[in-house]
């Protein structure tokens, strides 16, 4: 190992970055979605997917859930500001209470014909996912599951003629009888 | 009970229900409403500023020179809002609590590129603590009170409300709410006990102890001040402060070691880096404070009281970090203290007060003086001779003038210091010193200015004339953007690009056309005598002291540099050398 570019004790050591889920609950009001977004590109953090939807209509609150990757550092400084927001009541970290529940919907058109269109549907068929819309030269499918599902099936249905992809991003939640 | 009214009525109703006396404002088309219903009662008076920027600077110095108080603003659409955002980052990154009213175009013609119509919201989003847009009358009394609320609890900053001008003329049903708290935002203002506990058995144990306070100390209010008097008294440890903290802690007394930072005194940074057990308190861990961060106090243990989650652990890694109100944990520190009565290592301490003693005998605020030419410390100096028994409010402007007023004015008091810190902003000074001057009509109020700082915000001349507010401006007139200059000197070998000032107004004249006073003094044996007529003048006055020209301010740590590696005022190599590459990409 190389020695520390300082002579002083505790240098800094570089730390492993990790990918955190977060769900964050906001009072449903305009510019909640422009304040969290700006607090991720104003502070220079990353944002890998954001999906956001009203979940309590009564009370008029929302549930983002945002996917980031930093350091242990980084992502504690993550939650204290978002935390500190006004229209934030709560920000739970659901890849610290263990593995979460992830999933996403995708959309994927295909368009061939011959040979590629069946091994399109055969292969569709065996990841499981519906066929939402046919027609002589191109199918769209919908497939829901992990991130890495979906990624798995894009990268195979590339080979038979994938020329569109629409997709959620993520939805979470914990495991077990908790609720947040 | 609820009155029907208008929602510009409602404005000005609920100004007067919070116990707002003062508010600065500017009118135009999209807030006419407004200034119609302030013409129409007398509660809340208007101070008619003469730019946006400088009314919400002076609601900051209103707001930072007692405790208790939002400042408020009202400023139109459009170019009045974008006027408003440098004060409003100004507030936020010194944590002031300010309620900023915007006129905005009608509903209807939201989005359609209307004469003065910006997006306020949007681009006041970040450098706000939050903001509305009032999209109904029925929105309306519950944003105005619920502003007062965000904008003074948990850590306190601006706050925008943007009204649509049919908003203003709408008619709805106006209460006072029975509080005016916002429906879930509850910052935590009391600490945990346990970690409180943990902290005072550290801070008794500790053999290098050093306080370190910020502003939070100020904005917790005087009580946080008190309280921290008590327990430095109990401890016998010694205290520093950040530029913002200034006050909290009593300059006379022997435990204080003067500012710490980039240029703060030698001894302060010295037992910064030197001690076992840092006690923050109210401060954020700026750079200008810690210099090279992986070389910051290398040896000691951390405790940080803050209010802010966000802002422990930020910037350097503590050991016990305490969220909370300064004066809630302190008065829990203290009492624990009281009920444990920990026995301090006198040993110890001894050792710690005598190397203390050794760095103060360095003198780092020594300078050369002069017998014919004014230097800037001297300036300040016999300033603070002059003014000290009078209990002076002192605002500045940003640059070599504010460093040394930080250094060679000494406060007894918090609240009577209010300088730009966070955001460094130029023509932060007149405005600041016109609301602090309006909050305490008797009050001797001076802005230490530079001759480049005050020409940014000189227009503010005028108000202070209009509302006979004597603010004292005093301007060490070297001729540069002083701490531009040294930077160049340090930095870019001597090449002094764009920070010489040119074409500079006769001040004393400039006085005299705005209708103030207007003194001029470049001889040291005459200063005095030139202080006291600007103390006895009873309207604004500005004097123009014409000090050295190329006085560089020290002690300094260099960028990139730790607290042990300091330039000291008698420091006689190549001033172009100590800064490295690595540094000079700092700021």
């Amino acid at each position: 190992m190389s020695k520390p570019a300082t002579h002083y004790p505790n240098a800094p050591k570089s730390q492993p970055v990790a990918r955190h889920t977060l769900a964050v609950i906001v009072d449903n009001e305009p510019g909640v979605l422009a304040r969290i977004a700006g607090l991720f590109s104003g502070r220079g953090y990353n944002i890998e997917s954001l999906t956001v939807s009203e979940t309590e209509h009564e009370k008029h609150l929302s549930r983002i859930t945002v996917v980031t990757s930093g350091t242990a550092h980084v992502i504690d400084q993550i939650k204290a500001h978002l935390d500190r927001l006004v229209p934030v009541h709560r920000v739970v970290d659901l890849t610290e209470h263990g593995e979460a529940l992830e999933r996403e919907l995708a959309l994927v058109k295909v368009v061939g014909k011959g040979e590629h269109r069946v091994e399109a549907m055969r292969l569709a068929s065996a990841f499981g996912a519906r066929t939402l819309d046919a027609s002589l030269s191109s199918f769209v499918f919908e497939l829901t599951g992990a991130t890495e599902e979906i990624e798995r099936f894009i990268k195979t249905m590339t080979a038979v003629g994938l020329t569109e992809v629409s997709r959620t991003g993520i939805a979470a939640m914990s495991r077990g009888p908790d609720s947040m | 009970m609820s009155e029907m009214m208008t929602g510009a009525e409602m404005v000005v109703r609920a100004l007067q229900d919070q116990g707002v006396e003062h508010l600065f404002g500017y009118p135009g088309g999209a807030v006419l409403p407004i200034y119609d219903a302030i013409f129409q009662q007398d509660k809340v008076k208007h101070v008619l500023v003469r730019h946006e920027q400088g009314a919400v600077h002076a609601a900051e110095g209103y707001a930072r020179s007692g405790a208790g108080k939002v400042g408020c603003v009202l400023v139109t659409s459009g170019p009045g809002a974008t006027n408003a955002v440098t004060g409003l980052t100004d507030a936020l990154l010194d944590s002031i609590p300010l309620v900023v009213i915007t006129g905005q175009v009608p509903t209807h013609l939201i989005g359609s590129d209307a004469f003065q119509e910006c997006d306020t919201v949007g681009i006041t989003r970040s450098c706000t603590k939050h903001n509305y847009l009032v999209k109904s009358i029925k929105d309306l009394p519950r944003i105005l009170h619920e502003a007062f609320y965000v904008a003074a609890n948990g850590r306190p900053g601006p706050v925008v409300i943007d009204i649509p001008k049919d908003i203003q003329f709408a008619t709805g049903a106006y209460s006072r709410p029975r509080d005016n708290q916002h429906k879930t935002y509850r910052p935590v203002v009391k600490g945990d006990l346990n970690k409180i506990k943990a902290a005072v058995e550290l801070i008794a144990g500790a053999r290098k102890p050093i306080f370190y306070t910020g502003g939070g100390v100020i904005n917790s209010g005087p009580h946080a001040s008190a309280l921290l008097r008590e327990l430095a008294r109990l401890t016998g440890y010694p205290v520093t402060s950040t530029l913002m903290g200034l006050g909290a802690f009593p300059a006379a007394d022997k435990q204080w070691l003067g500012m710490l930072g980039m240029h703060g005194t030698y001894e302060a940074n010295l037992a910064m880096h030197d001690c076992d057990v840092m006690i923050a308190i109210g401060a954020r861990f700026d750079d200008r404070i810690t210099g090279r961060i992986d070389a910051f106090s290398p040896r000691s243990k951390k405790i940080h009281i803050d209010i802010d989650p966000s802002s422990i652990n930020k910037n350097v890694k503590v050991d016990i970090g305490i969220v909370g109100d300064c004066a809630h944990v302190l008065e829990d520190m203290v009492r624990i203290w009281r009920e444990t009565s920990p026995q301090v290592d006198k040993t110890a301490l001894a050792a710690w007060w005598t190397q203390i003693e050794g760095w103060r005998g360095r003198k780092s605020l020594a300078y050369k003086p002069s017998e014919t030419i004014i230097k800037p410390q001297y300036a300040l100096e016999r300033l603070h001779a002059l003014t000290k028994d009078r209990d002076p409010f002192i605002t500045t402007e940003v640059g070599q003038h504010q460093m040394w007023a930080a250094q060679y004015l000494h406060f007894q008091d918090p609240n009577r210091w209010m300088t730009s810190g966070g955001l460094g902003t130029m023509g932060y000074g007149l405005p600041a010193a016109i609301g602090v001057q309006m909050r305490h009509p008797k009050a001797l109020v001076i802005d230490v200015a530079g001759e480049a700082s005050i020409l940014m915000n000189m227009q503010e001349m005028s108000t202070a004339v209009q509302y006979r507010l004597p603010v004292k401006i005093f301007i060490l007139n070297n001729e540069y953007m002083g701490m531009v200059r040294q930077w160049q000197e340090l930095l870019h070998g001597g090449r002094y690009s764009e920070s010489y000032s040119q074409s500079l107004p006769d001040f004393v004249k400039l006085a005299e056309a705005y209708g103030g006073h207007g003194i001029r003094c470049d001889d040291p044996a005459r200063l005095d005598d030139a202080i006291m007529e600007m103390i006895e003048t009873p309207k604004p006055v500005i004097f123009d002291c014409i000090v050295a020209k190329e006085e560089n301010c020290f002690p300094m740590i260099p960028s990139g540099k730790a607290h042990n590696e300091m330039i000291l005022p008698d420091f006689e190599g190549d001033t172009g050398e100590i800064i490295d590459a690595k540094g000079k990409q700092l700021v």
